[in-house]
């Protein structure tokens, strides 16, 4: 592998512990993964910040490694945490955990890292170009931004997204490489997608098909109003849970399919025509709803609107929870959106995310959302029965506490 | 001294040396010595061995029992979650990590855990022509068996 001077002075120690270790990260996964050289990148979004996942030893490394020096040389932005780093007492979060998360937040605050405590980087200003090497973890973040905005990410782990924060470097292999970026799977879409939980559910089928190959798809019918950002964010967010799909293309929309070919000439194609056994595996036979969540990848501002529009005057039967980034939650609350839930018995809730949250130490037995990677994660990460369906749908759960079945 | 010059001699008559010389990769550079432990399958290290005793504790894997600290721990390969990285730094912390690691292939987890917890790793090593028991030494790239 190829290594600039500066890099190789990193590698040999001549900055520091700090950003030794970092380079030796970088080196040991370029070799593993057979880079020729290492590209800079433009942005980081870093992931291991809930204290659920990383517990007592990730903390002491972060801890470690900022008293070492670690300083980020690019701007990065944190993954949620696994509370609400303000209203964590009101919400019910025990004491000793919150007390380990918010030293987890401060080991990346001094590394000089944006507390954005968000998976949706996107929608709160980190924002990388076309063709731009990032270096991003979180599953439906890194496919949101190879897929929607073009830039260049493999999946980045909490420490190697970091070690990238801290050199300025990722390694040349996979998704930064052009060969890597063209679609093994052509699947043709032909049952029209008529909510945002139908992309979610397509999502889930095509990530069990694909596992972490690149589709390429073709819809038959465009959803309208364009711009298609939401059911986007749903859909990349599903592959990369019941899947690994770090990449995919949807022909006429997403940039790079609309530059040039993207389908490999011995693609696969897969047809889909009914997205119901994806509905099947995602809902347990469960009526009582004792929580509503919506914001999995965390809620924009359009989607806390359209909760607020639905609740207005109205009285909650069954908790609901609308996560998002702390940043969107403020500007919700200068609409008055936040006032509007709250009056109605629900809660905005920033910084976390509902599959790193301890949701089975608040007592809540079963959920329904509208995001399929949610309703994929939660029963095996807290024990919770799930509904899954359109967002309509989980608000009147909200309403009445029971989940209406179409039959 | 008479039952080793024996065995020494046997060794010879055999016709294999007492000494396997093996190249690998380098992942983490550094120098280890130790009994090496050697599983056949992969290991996943958050849920797969108790920080706090070192012990593998997955069901039904082939090391379940063995304590891995102070041990060269020879393995195909990773497996298992990101988060086991962190699994190896907590054990080094612990005083129980293995004195280095030999894989046949690498993959991410254990190599950014064997570099965050400072244990010399190679890969690309034949680790069929290791058994548990061996006196094995890692020196960069340089496997030494016996």
């Amino acid at each position: 592998m190829h290594l600039t001077v500066e890099e190789r002075a990193m590698l040999a120690g001549e900055h520091g512990p700090a950003l030794q270790k970092a380079m030796e990260i970088i080196v040991a996964l370029g070799t593993i993964y057979g880079a020729a050289e290492l590209v800079p990148v433009t942005s980081v979004q870093v992931a291991g910040v809930s204290y659920k996942n990383l517990g007592q030893a990730g903390l002491d490394f972060l801890r470690e490694w900022a008293a070492q020096g670690a300083r980020v040389r690019v701007p990065t932005t944190l993954n949620p945490a696994g509370m609400d780093l303000r209203a964590w007492h009101e919400l019910g979060f025990p004491q000793t955990f919150a007390r380990q998360q918010l030293a987890v937040v401060e080991a990346y605050r001094a590394m000089g890292i944006s507390p954005t405590c968000s998976c949706t980087p996107y929608l709160v200003g980190n924002v990388p170009g076309f063709g731009e090497h990032v270096a991003w973890a979180e599953s439906s973040a890194v496919s949101f931004a190879n897929s929607v905005l073009g830039a260049r990410t493999n999946r980045e782990g909490g420490p190697s997204a970091l070690a990238a924060a801290l050199t300025g470097r990722t390694a040349a292999y996979g998704l930064h490489l052009d060969e890597n970026r063209r679609a093994r799977y052509m699947v043709d879409v032909r049952c029209p997608l008529r909510s945002g939980a139908d992309f979610g559910a397509l999502g889930y089928l095509v990530g069990k098909m694909v596992r972490n190959a690149v589709p390429y798809f073709r819809l038959s019918t465009l959803p309208s109003p364009p711009p298609l950002t939401l059911p986007l964010k749903t859909l990349g967010a599903a592959m990369a849970a019941s899947g690994a799909v770090a990449l995919y293309h949807v022909e006429g929309v997403t940039p790079e399919a609309q530059r040039g070919e993207m389908l490999a000439p011995d693609a696969e194609r897969v047809i889909i025509e009914d997205l119901s056994p994806a509905y099947a595996a995602l809902n347990a036979p469960v009526e009582q709803i004792d929580l509503v969540s919506i914001g999995c990848p965390h809620a924009s501002l359009d989607e806390i609107a359209e909760v607020a529009r639905a609740v207005d005057d109205r009285r909650l039967r069954a908790a609901l929870w609308i996560t998002t980034a702390r940043q969107i939650k403020d500007r919700a609350a200068e609409a008055g959106y936040v006032a509007t839930i709250e009056a109605a018995g629900g809660r905005v809730v920033a910084d976390t995310c509902l599959v790193v949250a301890p949701m089975d130490a608040l007592g809540f037995r079963t959920l329904a959302t509208n995001s399929a990677k949610m309703a994929f994660y939660t029963p095996s990460h807290s024990g919770l029965q799930v509904r899954f369906g359109p967002l309509e749908q989980c608000l009147d759960a909200a309403l009445t506490g029971r989940w209406k079945c179409e039959t | 001294m008479q039952n080793g010059l024996t065995l020494f001699s046997l060794g010879q008559i055999a016709g294999y040396s007492m000494k396997k010389r093996l190249q690998g990769r380098i992942i983490k550079d550094g120098k280890a010595h130790g009994i090496a432990l050697v599983s056949p399958e992969p290991i996943g290290f958050l849920g797969g061995v108790d920080p706090d005793t070192g012990v593998v504790i997955e069901p039904g894997h082939p090391l379940e029992g063995e304590c891995i600290a102070g041990r060269i721990l020879v393995f195909p390969t990773g497996k298992g979650s990101t988060v086991g990285s962190y699994t190896l730094y907590r054990l080094a912390r612990n005083g129980l990590a293995p004195a280095g690691i030999i894989n046949a292939e690498s993959e991410a987890i254990v190599a950014v855990g064997a570099i965050i917890a400072g244990i010399p790793m190679v890969d690309q090593v034949d680790i069929s022509q290791i058994r548990s028991g061996d006196v094995v030494s890692i020196n960069g790239e340089v496997v030494t068996v016996g």
